[in-house]
């Protein structure tokens, strides 16, 4: 069975997230104890108990004031008070520790949350070097991220439980997140605030590589898209301009809209709609003609294209790497 | 005849002369108009948990429709309005039209005969106090069934619960239906307590109430405090969407913040005021079935009292994840895990009470013991999110999820349950069949924890709340389905307890007044206790007046056979906060249409406001100002004014 | 031989007496609660002028020439009102009436005078989160006073049909106490609006 891509439990990719496991064990494990040291207590005290299947004549048991139990009481306090001053000590150290954004971020992102994708920005020192993606993040291993998390419209939650905790993304303020991947891999991420019919289909995946493939990467994502080869491309790219480009954007093209992904790169990312599909050919023209039945009460409306319109635009868009 | 301002009170023993007497002053008129006019606690108190566990059934109706949902990966049963519909409609019932009001109507019920008293102090505000729950709950579930239910979850964040993102009446419904339902719920609270402090039987004094009263008490006074911060916040949220103003809206200045923390500074002590009167209940019942008295009296009336206190300064652990400064978040955070201690007094002295009585068991006995076990693994899934860095993981997930209901099952429906099995000879003069309420026991027991238990690690492999569907990740699917199995188990041991109780109403064995052989005052009366539930009023020198002999108690003993009579009118004593002494002769009113005309007109003003029909607004606030004015109408046998003249 | 305890009584008042009865502990807890009320709109209004940006002020120096007097107008009306409920106390029921209708002129001429007030502001309900917490915290307040009014017709009724007296009185004392109630929350909510821009609150 594969594993859960959103455990936290059972291991860590980032120091944020590696300083907070085991925490989390050492809670999980105070509470099982706890859990079966006061169901042995209970089990020893009801064990006493007179069985009956009839109602017991209650009033033959005698009425006694019985032995001191207040010494129960101080004693379970006790016991009990040392793993809290534990935990309480513990958690303000990690809080400490690993809250605040990182004094010297490696790479700083502008993440914004709309129902139900998410807006990736890049930025850089000139404006050719500034660019958006949806719902992929690579970064480099081992570098500090900075994340600065922008509400869209509703309130959504930013979390990568293998990278760090959650935060939420707020309209009207900018919180800030970060996270930092010690190996390479692909993290799933997952909206956790309730945002709307599909928050159940709002997931993006963090990506983290070496800085040798992630500068390759960001150098890639920076170009414009690549001008269309064959007829069906040509038609295509009209078609994504006419249509797509009232939301979508390409750039280098005349689709420049921002309310819904940016598909200059579309085929570099592993899904499509949040983490709903993954990237292929089938999935993309079930998307384009019908995200309704995919995704009921997404942005995207039907589209009701022709065959040879999605035959058209599916040619445009797989030449978007 | 003019009558005296002052009196001595006659003292006298019962007789039929004087049982008929007060049977006449103090029984409700018959048929559908003492229906609507009743203003008997017990009748009000046996409405409330009748019309709550209906709600109990419709909630988990709601909660079965989506385990079917979610017992497979990528399921279409429900699409998800339809779902985000049923999980925000069931949050709302099972905390707002289930868990309090059940613990009023048990309270309602049991005060005045465990307070020694014939009524509460007000009975037109508890009559009221129903009427509008009634009302209320009608109007939310309106809105349900017409497809405008509450979609944005039971604590309704902004912006989504704003009319940009949700056009639709459902968030309407929800803010005008909690205004509305929070009236019933302050007018009700205000009634315990005024009775807790005022109307009990002399010699009471605080330090002999009933646990259940402590517990009832203290969240009738957080309810006062906290109960305007959600009728404020919905409130508001009905402007904003309505009118325009701009309280939650980042684009016009506005906090979608500020919503969390009055939400919140509500709802946390909100769900302590859920669990603390249940918890009085398993704390009175238990130990009966342990033939002893509970253990640590004292710290546990205080250890309630100090629960609720720290309960108002805890709230931002449910906003954890919101940026706030780290500062703010480690004192909220080390409330949190300190408030664990005084919850923890309870569970210990239970414990206690157990190993040091001589147990029986009795299905009353295995849902107030087992509540115990129940409590300490909600109570520890909270200790885990009490710490933020390990919350920033939990928090959203399904362990959330199962947390609370730990909590709120555990804490508050089993005792429920059990008080139900404990009392239900007094209130109906039947026992409820043994047999039967094993297997509801068990079925309740095994089916509560198959499908909740599991539930931790599905959370800790990530799986997010309030999704409609899912993947199947790493074991998703499997536990989904226990979960599902396992609430279809517990649905079936509920519907046990609705069968045991429709089968012994009319053919359960007889109850005398005291089949448990308990040590309180209401089980001195009959079962079911008259109107006047005391001809005598009696004089406590103990917290258990029926163990007296038992126990023995030196010197003094409390009389219930010798009292005051309180005869010459529909009377109660009024006593002194803290030692119960008596300081006032009490005259109580007639039935009275006054609550149920003022509900009408309040009902009235509610939808109009709701369809924005002004006239009507009119009409009803009319409506409502008429009843005011009659209710409040000065009487002389109330001795609210000066005898008419003439 | 152990003795039951047994309360005797002697000379207990029948009813409420004054200020002593079980309705004085009610209206008081109605009174802590719409107390809450009014602190949670209090807090609304500092948390969000705590967090919003600069400007958030509509009226950086709110001008007092009207709030200020109103507010004292108010104050005196409860004044007023204690004059009117030792009307009752002292058996002199046409101090009473005249000091129940003085303390409802009182207060109708409060609302005109903060109506007035309203229409001369140059924002609107929905102009900002300001304008809307200034409105519905004023307009709660109105609707309190409103409520209150209702309240000293009704009891201004009953005395005129001579239902009251020194003992029996205590629906007077708690509709007077609850305009001391309203009094007092005036007084926070000016504070708040009004006083606190002065010493740098949201600036």
């Amino acid at each position: 069975m594969k594993p859960s891509p959103l455990d936290y439990l059972n291991n860590a990719a980032g120091p944020r997230a590696q300083s907070i496991l085991p925490m989390t064990w050492f809670t999980l494990g105070i509470s099982i104890v706890v859990c079966v040291i006061i169901a042995i207590l209970l089990w020893f005290a009801v064990r006493r108990a007179r069985h009956g299947d009839r109602l017991v004549e209650m009033r033959s048991i005698p009425v006694e004031r019985g032995g001191e139990g207040i010494r129960w009481i101080g004693v379970g306090l006790i016991i009990s008070a040392v793993p809290l001053a534990a935990t309480l000590v513990w958690t303000m150290l990690t809080l400490a520790a690993i809250a605040g954004p990182p004094a010297h971020p490696g790479l700083i992102l502008d993440v914004t949350a709309r129902q139900w994708w998410w807006q990736i920005q890049y930025n850089g020192l000139q404006p050719t070097d500034v660019f958006a993606t949806a719902n992929e993040i690579h970064i480099p291993v081992g570098v500090p991220v900075l994340v600065r998390l922008h509400g869209g419209d509703v309130i959504h939650s930013f979390w990568v439980p293998k990278l760090s905790g959650k935060t939420d993304v707020i309209p009207g303020q900018t919180n800030l997140s970060w996270m930092q991947a010690d190996s390479p891999g692909r993290y799933l991420g997952q909206c956790s605030e309730f945002c709307g019919f599909q928050h159940a289909h709002m997931q993006f995946d963090v990506v983290a590589e070496t800085q040798a493939d992630f500068d390759k990467w960001q150098a890639l994502q920076r170009e414009p898209a690549p001008p269309p080869v064959t007829p069906e491309q040509t038609r295509g790219l009209a078609l994504v301009e006419y249509r797509c480009g009232l939301c979508h954007r390409v750039r280098g093209t005349e689709a420049g809209a921002i309310s819904a992904p940016d598909l200059t790169h579309l085929m570099s990312r592993r899904s499509l709609a949040a983490g709903t599909l993954l990237n292929n050919s089938g999935n993309l023209v079930g998307w384009i003609q019908n995200p309704q039945n995919i995704k009921p009460g997404s942005q995207m409306p039907n589209q009701y294209l022709s065959a040879q319109q999605l035959s058209d635009a599916l040619a445009y868009l797989e030449s978007l790497k | 005849m003019r009558q005296p301002d002052f009196r001595t009170p006659a003292i006298g023993i019962t007789s039929l002369e004087l049982e008929a007497r007060l049977l006449r002053l103090w029984e409700t008129s018959p048929g559908l108009k003492g229906f609507l006019t009743s203003v008997d606690h017990k009748q009000i108190g046996i409405r409330y948990i009748v019309t709550a566990f209906a709600f109990l059934a419709l909630g988990g109706i709601e909660a079965l429709a989506m385990r079917l949902q979610l017992a497979g990966p990528n399921l279409t049963l429900l699409t998800p309005a339809e779902y985000n519909q049923l999980f925000s409609t069931h949050g709302m019932t099972m905390i707002f039209l289930y868990a309090a009001p059940v613990l009023s109507g048990f309270s309602n019920y049991l005060w005045p005969l465990l307070l020694g008293s014939r009524d509460m102090a007000f009975p037109r505000l508890n009559a009221l106090s129903y009427w509008i729950y009634l009302a209320s709950g009608l109007f939310l579930y309106a809105g349900f069934l017409t497809g405008n239910g509450p979609n944005d979850g039971w604590f309704n964040y902004v912006p989504y619960a704003s009319r940009d993102f949700n056009p639709g009446l459902n968030e309407d419904f929800y803010a005008l239906g909690m205004v509305f339902l929070g009236i019933s719920t302050t007018v009700g609270a205000a009634n315990f307590i005024v009775t807790a402090f005022r109307t009990r039987a002399p010699g009471m004094s605080i330090n002999r109430l009933p646990i259940m009263v402590w517990g009832t008490l203290t969240a009738s006074v957080a309810n006062v405090i906290v109960v305007p911060a959600v009728s404020l916040a919905f409130f508001m949220l009905w402007m904003d969407r309505q009118f325009g103003t701009q309280f939650f809206d980042p684009a016009g200045g506005g906090q979608p913040l500020l919503w969390q923390h009055l939400f919140w500074i509500f709802g946390h002590p909100w769900v302590y005021a859920i669990v603390l009167p249940a918890m009085g209940m398993v704390s009175d019942g238990l130990p009966v079935f342990c033939r002893r008295p509970l253990v640590g009296y004292s710290l546990v009336a205080l250890s309630t009292v100090a629960t609720m206190i720290l309960g108002f300064g805890v709230w931002v652990h449910h906003m954890f994840a919101t940026g706030l400064p780290g500062l703010g978040l480690s004192f909220f955070s080390a409330a949190s895990i300190v408030i664990i201690l005084p919850s923890a007094v309870a569970v210990f002295a239970w414990i206690a009470t157990i190993r040091l009585g001589r147990p029986v068991i009795t299905t009353a006995f295995l849902f107030f013991s087992s509540m115990i076990l129940l409590f300490v693994i909600g109570g520890v899934s909270g200790f885990m999110t009490a710490s933020v860095p390990v919350d920033w993981q939990l928090t959203d997930t399904y362990f959330v999820v199962a947390h609370l209901h730990y909590v709120l099952i555990g804490i508050n429906v089993f005792p429920v349950v059990g008080a139900t099995y404990f009392w239900f000879p007094k209130m109906t003069g039947r026992m409820l069949d043994e047999q039967l309420g094993r297997w509801n026991f068990w079925t309740m027991f095994l089916g509560f924890n198959l499908a909740f238990l599991p539930m931790h690690l599905t959370g800790l492999l990530g799986m997010p709340r309030r999704v409609y569907t899912y993947n199947d990740y790493g074991g998703w699917h499997a536990l989904n389905l226990i979960t599902s199995i396992g609430a279809f188990v517990f649905a079936i041991g509920v519907l046990l307890l609705f069968v045991n109780v429709l089968r012994s109403l009319r053919s359960g064995a007889v109850a005398g007044k005291n089949p448990w052989d308990a040590p309180t005052l209401e089980w001195s009366v009959s079962s079911p206790p008259p109107p006047y539930n005391f001809a005598v009023i009696p004089t406590l020198a103990s917290r258990h007046p029926l163990w007296e002999d038992r126990l023995g108690n030196q010197g003094v003993v409390s009389n219930m056979e010798r009292g005051m009579l309180l005869d010459e009118g529909k009377e109660t004593i009024a006593t002194t906060a803290l030692d119960a002494a008596p300081d006032m002769v009490l005259e109580m009113p007639e039935d009275s249409a006054a609550p149920v005309l003022l509900t009408l007109g309040l009902a009235v003003l509610f939808v109009a406001l709701l369809l924005k029909v002004w006239l009507a607004v009119g009409i009803g606030a009319a409506i409502a100002a008429l009843a005011l004015l009659a209710w409040f109408w000065p009487r002389s046998e109330l001795r609210e004014r000066t005898p008419a003249h003439g | 031989m152990v003795e039951a305890a047994l309360s005797k009584p002697e000379n207990l008042p029948v009813g409420p007496i004054g200020r002593h009865g079980v309705g004085w502990w009610g209206i008081s807890t109605l009174i802590v609660s719409e107390a809450a009320l009014f602190g949670y709109l209090l807090f609304a209004y500092f948390y969000t002028g705590a967090t919003a940006p600069a400007g958030w002020l509509l009226e950086p120096a709110p001008r007092l020439t009207l709030a200020l007097p109103n507010t004292i107008l108010l104050l005196l009306s409860s004044v007023v009102a204690w004059w009117a409920e030792q009307g009752i106390v002292k058996r002199r029921r046409p101090q009473a009436l005249i000091g129940f209708g003085v303390a409802f002129l009182m207060g109708a001429g409060f609302i005109a005078v903060q109506w007035l007030e309203w229409r001369s502001k140059t924002f609107s309900l929905g102009t900002s989160s300001y304008a809307s917490l200034y409105f519905v915290t004023g307009g709660v307040h109105i609707a309190h006073v409103l409520v209150g009014l209702v309240i000293l017709i009704v009891i201004f009724g009953w005395t005129a049909l001579d239902f009251f007296s020194p003992r029996r009185r205590l629906v007077v004392s708690a509709a007077v106490l609850y305009w001391y109630f309203i009094t007092i929350a005036s007084v926070l909510v000016f504070s708040t609006y009004y006083l606190t821009p002065y010493l740098g609150f949201g600036q």
